[in-house]
């Protein structure tokens, strides 16, 4: 249990009946109203230096659910404590400086993992592994910028040559832009997102739960028992995905399948993944060709995969091929990756750039350079104008 | 004679001169405090007034009913519009001054504004009521009473020259440094930092081998500083250019020794772009020679300023590097280069108004706030002159923001981020500077001059002229072409087929004014500078609305205010530098506070909440 803000020394001396020194594990006695309530491990980090940049108090308490209760019971009986709300120790860092934006994105991120590949990218975030790759940019911005102002602040005064400008702008546009094309960070947070589609009763309901290892759908012989989407949520080899069970596919039936069938063709269109069931030349394209219910009878030769939810033939195969499939749509090992908010702000500076390698007068370029530095301002901290000055003088003699 | 005045201003240079006059136009009665009295307007340094981002403050200024534009016009002997090939938003007009012209313009609209009286002598203290300020005491006892004092005593302030290895108590040569002023505003807590400047030796121009350099003459066409003034008033003569050499750094590098600067006698900060030219030697030792532009000094005057050598090396340093430059192999040095030292106070101390945060009626302009140039004392002057009257009229201050104009971008970084070198305006530092053109100040700014009230009403006429005559011009404008018949005028727009008006076609780059004039014979007929004004405006209408929302928000930034006596030592998760920087700063709204330099957003949010904690 954590305790963050003005008052927590105060509720660890009322609890514990004295104050441990600091960034030391200390074992305590906690009372509340002259009772014993447990006996604990307790931690204090003053602030600013803390997690939360103010005093922060830890209990390392015995985990019985009566005995949290009692300590919370205590607790939000002193003055001045409250339960935290969700996410509000990360709140509380960001105001008081401890990370920054892009830190705590990803801090929130890693409370939020499920997979290993997503914790693996959330702890990049939050170690500023982005915040590091923006200074870099930044710098290179301030030091184009500087370029271009030499041209025009000082050209009268003859100590600065003629620039390659330009060239600068479209490179860094290129880098960036790079970067933009890699995977983003969304589908490793909400999972790939597989549809598996095909006729009434080609078994895909079996599959889905086959694939889920539990029964998420309902399945049964008759055609139609799914009417409306059904979504899983399962980490297979690490990665996260999500299994959209839809309607059979068919003309006819009553109204609510009909429903049912447009919420199946509309799920096939927003799938990073299709696994088909029925006939495999009415598969759409890029879809799997799954031969379902193969302990039935054998697959035809247009199929990719034979599988039996059954007897379990081919589903470890099939794993396999979504995993390949999924690692070429996630962000790669050891990268960065970019949410939407970074990667509208970073495709903001590549159009910036872009616009500025264009244009010929060197105001207009200023310009663009200026309104990049803005953009990509945008994804962790600020540049000033006096950043700029500084990359400039250092550059240059300029000056009588 | 009465001692009792609205306002008195100490110190008759180009802040003091801006900030009597602007005080005296507001109504307020104006004491300008002088040593002497013929020393009013003196150009104590280069003979130049303008140049980039500089020439924007001249044209500012002007836009405000000030003396600095017309004062150079009269004294203009060479014109040059700098960066006249880019785009109007980084064009620099500069003139060089005839000096005893420039003084003379500047004594005659002093001695014609009303309300302004000139007196000689020392302000020896002021005159304080706690914290605030009653009056000025004079040498020899005389006391002056006034509600507002405007100090613009320049490098007067604990000022200390250097020549070589030698040096003196002093502001300029011949003149008297205010030591006993100094000491009282120590006293006062305001804080004191020390800066230093240069000059370059004075040459004499008969012995100037003129036939053997460059000649740079004055600008043909006839534009002026100021648009109320008629056109060019003095003769024009020319400028030359020359460089300096490898044999001119082997001199200065055997002498460095020798130099004040290097052998650590001047504690104060120097320029980062106006080095010494011992500086520019040491610093950017690969370059084979650095520009020296040979400026004269006046249509009667020898003197030669040559800009680009500043230096504080002793005089027979300085006479053989003069004499290895090419054309100077003869020349004679009528007055020694020389360094000076001063105080000046930390502006961060001082409101947008200019006054002194925590006392009543005090305002600094000009080289004490840690500027350098007479275009940015003058500017300076102008706020503080329009607010110590307006202060002492009970009408609410008269404030200028960063989009607005360069005197808000120079007011905001002076008492944001303060000084850390000698602060001289560079088009560089306005963000919004596609709109703050020096062509548009008076379109940007005389209305605004207009409401206060600082506006004579010669000025007034003008501006309703200039109002009709841009009205015409964008009717003019309005008129719709195609692309053949752009194509036809000589601005080969390729084969777009639509239609627009001409104003839609100037953002074209292939359009230009005499494709234009072509289609529209009657823009001929209109004064040439607003018609470029106009087309200036049409070519970068894109960028200046993209900017819009930006302002938008830098202005709701700023309608959130900060107590101006915030404990950031109190605020949870500022680093001990940020908690330096907001308190010496006191940034007046959150938005000034986000310009703080090195205040991360985080820094901020903790801000915001913890003075809304505080106010709750």
């Amino acid at each position: 249990m954590r305790l963050s803000g003005p008052e927590a020394d105060a509720a660890l001396r009322r609890l514990a009946g004295r104050l441990p020194e600091p960034r030391r594990a200390t074992l305590a006695t906690l009372r509340a109203d002259g009772q014993v309530i447990d006996n604990a491990l307790v931690l204090r980090f003053p602030g600013p230096r803390s997690a939360t940049g103010e005093n922060v108090v830890e209990l390392h308490l015995h985990g019985g659910r009566a005995v949290v209760a009692a300590v919370t019971r205590a607790l939000g009986a002193m003055p001045g404590l409250r339960p935290a709300a969700a996410g509000e120790f990360t709140r509380r860092a960001f105001e008081n400086g401890r990370i920054d934006l892009a830190e705590a994105e990803g801090l929130a991120d890693l409370l939020a993992a499920e997979t290993e590949s997503q914790r693996r990218a959330a702890l990049m975030l939050a170690g500023g592994a982005l915040g590091r790759q923006v200074e870099l940019w930044r710098r290179a911005l301030l030091d184009l910028a500087a370029r271009v102002e030499a041209t025009l602040d000082f050209a009268d005064e003859g100590d600065v040559a003629p620039d390659d400008f330009p060239d600068g702008l479209a490179a860094l546009a290129d880098e960036i832009g790079g970067w933009l094309a890699r995977p983003g960070a969304e589908r490793l947070r909400d999972g790939v997102r597989v549809a598996i589609a095909g006729p009434p009763n080609s078994g895909k309901s079996s599959l889905l739960n086959a694939l889920v290892g539990r029964d998420a759908a309902i399945t049964s012989a008759v055609a139609g028992t799914t009417r409306d989407l059904i979504e899983a949520p399962v980490a297979i080899g690490g990665m996260p995905f999500v299994l959209v069970d839809t309607a059979g596919l068919r003309e006819g039936g009553d109204e609510i399948e009909a429903i049912g069938i447009a919420r199946a063709r509309a799920a096939l269109a927003a799938a990073d993944i299709v696994l088909w069931l029925g006939p495999p030349d009415e598969a759409p394209e890029g879809a799997m060709r799954i031969h379902s219910k193969a302990d039935l009878g054998p697959p035809s030769s247009q199929t990719d995969l034979a599988v039996s939810a059954v007897t379990g033939e081919g589903l470890a195969r099939l794993a396999q091929l979504l995993c390949a499939r999924a690692a070429s749509l996630l962000p790669a090992e050891g990268e960065v990756a970019l949410n939407a908010r970074h990667r509208a702000a970073l495709a903001d500076v590549v159009a910036r750039l872009r616009d500025g390698a264009a244009a010929a007068d060197p105001l207009v370029v200023a310009e663009s350079l200026r309104l990049a530095r803005l953009a990509l301002d945008r994804v962790t901290g600020r540049a000033g104008v006096e950043d700029m000055l500084d990359a400039l003088f250092g550059r240059f003699c300029i000056g009588k | 004679m009465s001692d009792r005045f609205d306002i008195i201003v100490v110190g008759g240079g180009h802040a003091g001169v801006e900030a009597a006059a602007a005080a005296a136009r507001m109504g307020a009665s104006v004491a300008l405090v002088t040593f002497s009295r013929a020393q009013i307007g003196a150009m104590s340094c280069n003979p130049a007034m303008g140049g980039l981002g500089k020439g924007h403050l001249i044209r500012e200024v002007d836009a405000f009913d000030g003396l600095i534009a017309r004062a150079s016009d009269h004294a203009a002997i060479h014109y040059r519009m700098l960066n006249a090939s880019k785009g109007a938003a980084v064009r620099g007009p500069r003139i060089q001054a005839d000096r005893g012209r420039y003084r003379a313009a500047i004594h005659a609209m002093i001695d014609a504004q009303p309300g302004l009286t000139v007196i000689e002598g020392e302000a020896s203290a002021l005159r304080l009521e706690g914290r605030r300020v009653a009056g000025v005491e004079l040498a020899g006892g005389r006391v002056l009473a006034a509600q507002a004092v405007i100090l613009a005593t320049g490098t007067f302030l604990g000022g200390k020259l250097h020549f070589g290895m030698t040096s003196m108590a002093g502001g300029r040569v011949g003149e008297r440094a205010a030591t006993a002023l100094a000491a009282q505003l120590r006293e006062l807590g305001l804080p004191l930092a020390r800066l230093k400047t240069g000059t370059p030796p004075r040459l004499d121009g008969r012995t100037i081998d003129w036939a053997a350099l460059d000649r740079q003459e004055s600008d043909r066409d006839d534009w002026t500083m100021s648009p109320m003034s008629p056109g060019r008033a003095a003769p024009q003569l020319f400028c030359a250019i020359t460089r300096t050499n490898e044999r001119t750094h082997d001199i200065i590098r055997a002498n460095l020794d020798r130099s004040p600067l290097f052998a650590g006698a001047i504690s104060g900060v120097g320029p980062r772009y106006c080095p010494s030219i011992e500086d520019k030697v040491n610093r950017f030792g690969d370059r084979d020679g650095h520009q020296v532009f040979l400026e004269p000094e006046g249509l009667e005057d020898i003197a030669i300023y040559p800009n680009g050598i500043s230096t504080s090396l002793p005089e027979d340093v300085q006479l053989a590097m003069v004499r290895s430059i090419a054309g100077l192999e003869r020349a004679e040095i009528l007055q020694p280069g020389y360094a000076v030292e001063y105080d000046h106070v930390d502006p961060r101390a001082l409101e947008p108004t200019l006054a002194v945060w925590d006392m009543d009626g005090l305002y600094l302009a000009g080289q004490i706030n840690g500027t350098t140039g007479y275009e940015e004392a003058a500017a300076q002057g102008l706020v503080a002159g329009l607010n110590a009257a307006a202060w002492a009229q009970g009408r609410p201050p008269v404030l200028f923001d960063r989009a607005g104009s360069y005197i808000g971008v120079m007011i905001d970084d002076l008492v944001l981020q303060g000084v850390t070198e000698p602060y001289r305006m560079l088009t560089a530092r306005a963000e919004y500077r596609l709109r703050l053109r020096a062509d548009n100040a008076e379109t940007r700014l005389t209305p605004k001059a207009i409401a206060v009230g600082c506006v004579g009403p010669a000025r007034r006429r003008h501006f309703e002229a200039a109002r009709a005559q841009r009205a015409r011009i964008e009717d003019l404008l309005s008129r719709v072409a195609t692309g053949a018949e752009l194509g036809a005028a000589g601005a080969p727009v390729g084969k777009d087929k639509a239609k627009r008006a001409l104003g839609e076609w100037l953002r074209f780059p292939e359009v230009d004014k005499a494709s234009v004039l072509r289609l529209v014979p009657a823009l001929a007929g209109l004064p040439a500078r607003r018609v470029e004004e106009a087309i200036e405006d049409h070519r970068y209408a894109p960028y200046v609305a993209r900017q819009e929302e930006e302002i938008a928000r830098l202005r709701a930034e700023e309608s959130a205010p900060l107590p101006s006596r915030l404990d950031y030592r109190a605020v949870p998760g500022l680093s001990n530098e940020m908690v330096e920087r907001l308190s010496r700063a006191r940034p007046a709204t959150i938005g000034a506070a986000a310009r703080v330099r090195g205040i991360t957003p985080a820094a901020l949010a903790a801000i915001l909440v913890h003075s809304r904690r505080e106010a709750a």
